[in-house]
Formats: C-alpha cells, structure tokens, sequence
C-alpha cells in the first residue's frame, strides 16, 4: 500500500467523541490489547489524525504513529505499535526465502508461510507453535501480523486475503495485499 | 507513550522496547536487507556491542545461509548486491542534490519603498519550511509565511526587506549549508539581475 515514499497531507486533532469511538473499536477488533489500551491511548491525550494519500488516515499521538486505516476498513496497527505488543495481534510467520520480497512491497504469497519455515495456524503444531500462532483457521479479512523466520520482530502487518485453511490446501496466490512492511513509507513516514 | 523504554521486560506486563537502526530505521535483525548493511554493522558495533555479536557473528550468517537452497542464496546475493548499489547511488545523488542546489534570497518591490524577502530552495537541504519561517518570523519579528510558487514547489515570503540578515542567519544557524550555496538577489518587478 505505501511502495512510495508518501508526504503527510494535513493534521487535524480528533474529537473526545471520535477518539473514544476509536479507543472502543480498537479494543473490540484486538481484544488482547485490552488491557494495554491506556498506555497505547492514555485517555487524557489528544490524538491527532494524518492523511495520507489514497484515503489512508493514519491516527498518531504526538509524533508517534498508532493505526492507520483506508477508507472505513478495518484499523490496522502501525508496526511500531505491533513491536510493543506483539503478542496481541493473531500472527503468522513466512520463511526466511520471502522475506526480502515482502521487505521490498512485494505482495504476500502463501508458499511462503505454508514452506518448512513458515507457520500458520495449525492444531497438530508443537506446544510452543500453538501458543504463538494459534490453532484456530483465521478468515479471509482478518488483520494478521507477520513475522520472519529466524527474526524476533514482526516485519508485516496486513489484511489476509485468503484463509488460512484455504492456503493449506492450495499452498498458492496471493495471501495478503497492499499491507505495511518495515521500511515502506509508512515506516519512512516521518511526522513532525 | 511514556513508559514503554521499561527495558526489554515481559511484554506480559509492559510495551516491549525494540531497538531501531540509526542508519537505515529498521530493528537491527532486518538490516540485512536494506542495502546498507556495512554501515547498519558499523552503527551497531558501536551502540549496541552485545546485538552485534548475536546478530553478526559467524554462526548465525552461517546457519542463515544454511537454511536457504543454494540456488536461491545466488537469487538472494544478487538481489542485495543490487539493492547495495542502488543505495549508495541514491545516497550519492541525494548528496550532490544538496551539494549542488542554491538557496536564492530575493527582495521583491512590493510598493515603491515597501518589500517582501522570498527565500527559495531551503527543503533541498532538508529543512521543513513551515518551521523555518515560524523562525525567521520570530527572529525578524515580521510576518512570515510559506507560499506556493506558481510552477509547482514552495518559498518562504518574509515581510520586510531582509534579505542581508537572513542570509546572516541561515549562515549562522544552519552550519551544514555551505556558504557560497546561499545567493541574494534583488528581484525588480518580475525577473533582474543581481
């Protein structure tokens, strides 16, 4: 989604009203950031909304940037906030092949997180994987985070474009598009 | 955000803290494929010694090449030899844009004695206008505002004839301008010499 370098459009604070709506939404589509919700929004602090190009508004706290959102799709966490709280986002890993493509904008494809290296969610996993990734199949639509194998922090965060029971079975196309990966120009983006 | 630097605790507990690069803005374990490795190992080195031996040493490069079929760490090489290149290239250009590009300091005739300084090409040193001309307008004491130029781009017009003591200023302040890219000229009514 942010291939380009992107120049912030105009700031403008948000409403009390609007700022809770988002405080409320966020913690119903993240249930798990719940109890982080104040550190991310202290509710005293005003935030401020960015646009971007192509009706992408991006909501930041000062100069930090927190979710950004197309249009009125699903809020989705700049990956900042996904290295502070990693374990509050449904997660995914690809294999270390993949990982410069999806550094470079490339669109997600799902050999990568079906190969040895990557992981989905999956029952039969061992203990450890089950607990980070999950068992429950995620639906096409989920917001998902994704890190690499081998790295620590999460390099992707996106929408999910197929499920990930459909992507065991064809191990093939796209599995996210136009998400945010590190050094994108959301990640450049740099708020004054 | 004030209390996420609480070190690298739980992440049950706290935000945890990720350390960023210096050079290229990545976590240190994703500068492998940004182009600028060498330097990303350099900042490391320095700031953060106990990363760098986990994140460099040998058997980590070894066992992450290990991991990777043969064929596809060629791909791999290639691809970041060629994203090396293409780094340093753009770094080059972006040094001999700003080697090259001139701040023009104009005073226009607004009306018989009355003039207007526009101060022209300061965002190619990496200035943020908007700030530059808050500043000049509290140092000068005058309006000063950020317009748009007709053919695209953007000046700022500082009310008042000023263009010598802006051109103190901006040699004073910002020291990594050279001095010689800073040019004043006396604007008549559209286009004259200076």
């Amino acid at each position: 989604m942010f291939k380009k370098d992107i120049t912030p459009g105009a700031k403008s604070k948000v409403k009390s009203s609007a700022q809770r709506a988002i405080r409320g939404k966020i913690v119903e589509e993240y249930p798990l950031l719940g109890p982080y919700i104040d550190e991310i929004i202290p509710k005293k602090e005003q935030l401020d909304l960015v646009k971007l190009p192509d009706r992408v508004s991006l909501y930041t706290l000062g100069s930090n940037p927190l979710f950004f959102q197309h249009m009125d799709d699903a809020l989705i966490p700049h990956l900042a906030v996904v290295h502070k709280y990693p374990n509050c986002f449904p997660r995914l890993r690809i294999d270390r092949g993949a990982i410069r493509f999806v550094l470079s904008g490339a669109t997600l494809m799902a050999p990568g997180l079906t190969s040895a290296g990557g992981r989905l969610p999956n029952p039969d996993a061992d203990e450890e994987d089950v607990e980070r990734y999950g068992k429950e199949d995620l639906e096409p639509g989920t917001v998902v985070v994704v890190e690499a194998e081998g790295k620590e922090n999460a390099c992707l965060v996106g929408v999910l474009k197929m499920g990930t029971k459909e992507m065991k079975m064809v191990k093939k196309g796209a599995a996210m598009e136009g998400g945010h990966c590190l050094g994108d120009g959301l990640w450049m983006l740099n708020l004054g | 955000m004030t209390e996420v630097t609480t070190g690298a605790g739980g992440p049950e507990s706290h935000a945890k803290h990720v350390v960023y690069c210096g050079v290229c803005s990545l976590p240190p374990e994703y500068c492998e494929f940004g182009g600028t490795v060498k330097k990303c190992e350099e900042w490391l080195k320095v700031q953060h010694p106990d990363m760098h031996e986990r994140l460099y040493s040998e058997d980590v490069i070894n066992a992450n090449m290990s991991s990777l079929t043969i064929e596809a760490q060629k791909r791999a090489d290639k691809d970041a030899q060629k994203k090396a290149a293409k780094a340093v290239a753009a770094e080059a250009r972006a040094l001999e844009i700003k080697a090259s590009s001139k701040i023009l300091i104009k005073r226009v005739e607004r009306n018989k004695r009355k003039y207007v300084t526009a101060v022209q090409g300061l965002e190619a040193h990496g200035l943020d206008l908007k700030k530059v001309a808050k500043d000049f307008g509290k140092k000068f004491a005058t309006g000063s505002s950020v317009t748009k130029l007709p053919g695209g781009g953007e000046e700022i017009t500082v009310q008042g004839d000023l263009s010598d003591d802006i051109y103190d200023y901006l040699v004073e302040t910002y020291e990594d301008i050279p001095e010689e890219n800073i040019e004043c000229i006396e604007d008549k009514k559209k286009k004259g010499g200076g």
